[in-house]
């Protein structure tokens, strides 16, 4: 079977500094996968070089047995792959609403239309869904700017998964809450992608995240993947404990 | 659909209340009237591209284009049917915009406001050499036509023309809303706030900035065929900076929440420049100064905005939400 996602080789520098070095891994679909390690190890430099924000040095990434190597993002989103952000990306003048429909909107069959009300029957509907998968409808005519943390990390995520992505990728999705918050968090998260075709890679810091969601854990260190594997493995492995972890596993 | 028919409903209501507030009108009122939704429609333009974070201090250009297109329709070709020459000058200024756009569509701020204006100066400055076209001095128009029909007092031409500048000011600011509240226009106020965040979800800033554009293009290029109508005269100082400022100064005080107001704001500022240049005519600029650092100050939504303020609070949409407030 052939992998969704497939990195050969991939390489990348910011001056001295080695962000991505020969990265090479196959993702399966359906895959839960923890990217882990510690700043500067290269982890979102992976996540922006599979969406097309950054172009790698040397190296190929295919999709679905597609090269999408050097696409921008949007048309890397139009393959089929999403991502929400370690920082949220949200348009915060805009209500939550017009946030979502926007996501909703922009990939239809149909296009862009610069006459059909951006609040057709069909859409509100969709969103209607999207609000209650997650928990988001009592924040609905809010501004963005004026939304809790939590609540605008769960609205990236949302715009992230609307069209059905093939590889979503988390970039840090419980950076910056409370860390009573963060397992209902990942709660909501999980169980509004479950039933969806999506194959996750998730960026996480929190090691009792990535043991508790991810059924496959890759550990970065120096631009490096230093172990591959199952989360009790990786968080085993001694490299792992001494770069990353901590000891902590 | 309902909003669509909604705002075409609102259209032929306006019409008709515009048609019978310019017969009762004193004429010195439908010709400041008739100038001022003329100026409106290329500040609409300039709303169109702030609803996407830019502001181009050069729709003079096109401005200038419709006005000449026309005037040289007029007079080399014998055209005076007020309708063909409009046409011509949303030609002009869609000609010119398609050339235009994909060389800016990709700059930001000041740097798009610089080259904008640098494109106007050229214009200016060539357009002042060019005896072909009047060079300094401009060219005269003679009254048009409407549909064949060619008003017999010059009271009956003002009216006639007010008519006919209304009409298209109402399609206009009609076809407007309509795209402001449509997925694409939506789509401008999400990449005024987050062009990352847009791409990421599948579309082109580029291609959102370089529609936007074109609208504003379009729209420039009627306001100068119908304000060279109105004048019956153009001159290079259609293209001229302090122009197109005044097209900006127009978009700043309406605001890009209602396209009703930037037609409100147009009569208001044809209003204040006429009794202050007669009644202060050294100092109508200060006055004008004032006016827009107080509503910069005090109203930075522009007049537009106020509508949003004014309603009950129940009712009152969140600020973000202003795009439906008409």
């Amino acid at each position: 079977m052939t992998a969704l996602l497939e990195t050969i080789g991939l390489q990348k520098a910011f001056g001295a500094v080695v962000a991505a070095s020969d990265i090479s891994v196959a993702v399966q679909r359906g895959q839960r996968l923890g990217l882990i390690g510690n700043n500067g190890a290269g982890k979102t430099t992976f996540v922006n070089i599979v969406t097309g924000h950054l172009k790698p040095d040397a190296g190929r990434v295919m999709l679905d047995g597609k090269n999408i190597t050097g696409l921008a993002p949007r048309q890397v989103r139009r393959d089929g792959v999403s991502r929400s952000f370690q920082i949220p990306q949200l348009f915060t003048s805009l209500t939550l609403e017009q946030n979502l429909l926007m996501a909703l909107a922009i990939l239809r069959e149909e296009g862009l239309s610069s006459w059909r009300s951006a609040r057709s029957d069909a859409r509100m509907a969709e969103l209607d869904d999207l609000l209650d998968r997650f928990s988001l409808r009592p924040y609905r005519a809010q501004t963005i700017a004026v939304l809790p943390g939590g609540v605008r990390k769960l609205v990236d995520v949302a715009m992230a998964v609307t069209h059905q992505p093939k590889l979503l990728l988390l970039d840090e999705p419980t950076s910056g809450v409370a860390v009573e918050e963060k397992f209902p968090l990942m709660d909501v998260i999980m169980h509004a992608i479950e039933g969806t075709e999506a194959t996750v890679l998730f960026v996480e810091h929190d090691m009792d995240i990535i043991g508790r969601y991810a059924d496959r854990v890759l550990a970065f260190y120096a631009g490096r993947i230093i172990a591959d594997g199952k989360p009790a493995a990786v968080l085993s492995n001694e490299e792992v404990q001494r770069y990353v972890t901590g000891g902590a596993a | 659909m309902a909003g669509i028919v909604g705002t075409l409903a609102t259209a032929a209501i306006a019409c008709a209340a515009l048609a019978l507030a310019g017969y009762a009108a004193p004429n010195w009122l439908v010709l400041v009237a008739t100038l001022a939704f003329s100026k409106g429609l290329v500040a609409l333009g300039i709303v169109a591209l702030m609803r996407g974070g830019l502001v181009s201090f050069g729709q003079g250009t096109f401005y200038c284009a419709g006005a000449y297109a026309a005037g040289m329709a007029m007079r080399s070709l014998g055209i005076g049917d007020a309708t063909v020459l409009v046409a011509l000058g949303a030609i002009a200024g869609l000609i010119l915009g398609v050339i235009i756009a994909p060389l800016l569509a990709g700059y930001r701020g000041i740097f798009f406001a610089t080259l904008t204006l640098a494109l106007s100066m050229i214009v200016y400055g060539i357009l002042n050499k060019t005896y072909s076209l009047g060079g300094s001095d401009g060219l005269n128009l003679h009254a048009p036509t409407f549909f064949g029909y060619h008003p017999p007092r010059s009271q009956d031409a003002s009216y006639a023309l007010f008519l006919f500048t209304s009409l298209v000011t109402v399609v206009a600011a009609a076809l407007c809303r309509i795209h402001f509240d449509s997925v694409r226009g939506l789509l401008s106020l999400a990449a005024r706030d987050n062009e990352i965040r847009v791409e990421y979800l599948g579309a082109s800033v580029r291609w959102v900035n370089g529609i936007n554009f074109v609208i504003a293009a379009v729209l420039g290029g009627v306001g100068g065929a119908l304000s060279a109508l109105s004048l019956g005269h153009i001159d290079p100082d259609f293209a001229f900076w302090a122009t197109s400022g005044e097209f900006v100064f127009l978009a700043i005080l309406s605001g890009y929440v209602s396209v009703t107001a930037v037609f409100v704001a147009a009569i208001l500022l044809e209003l204040v420049r006429s009794f202050s240049s007669q009644y202060f005519p050294n100092t109508w600029q200060g006055a004008l100064g004032v006016f827009l650092l107080l509503i910069i100050l005090f109203l930075p939504g522009g007049l537009g905005s106020l509508a949003l303020r004014l309603r009950p609070s129940g009712a009152k949409p969140v600020q973000a939400s202003a795009d439906k407030s008409e």
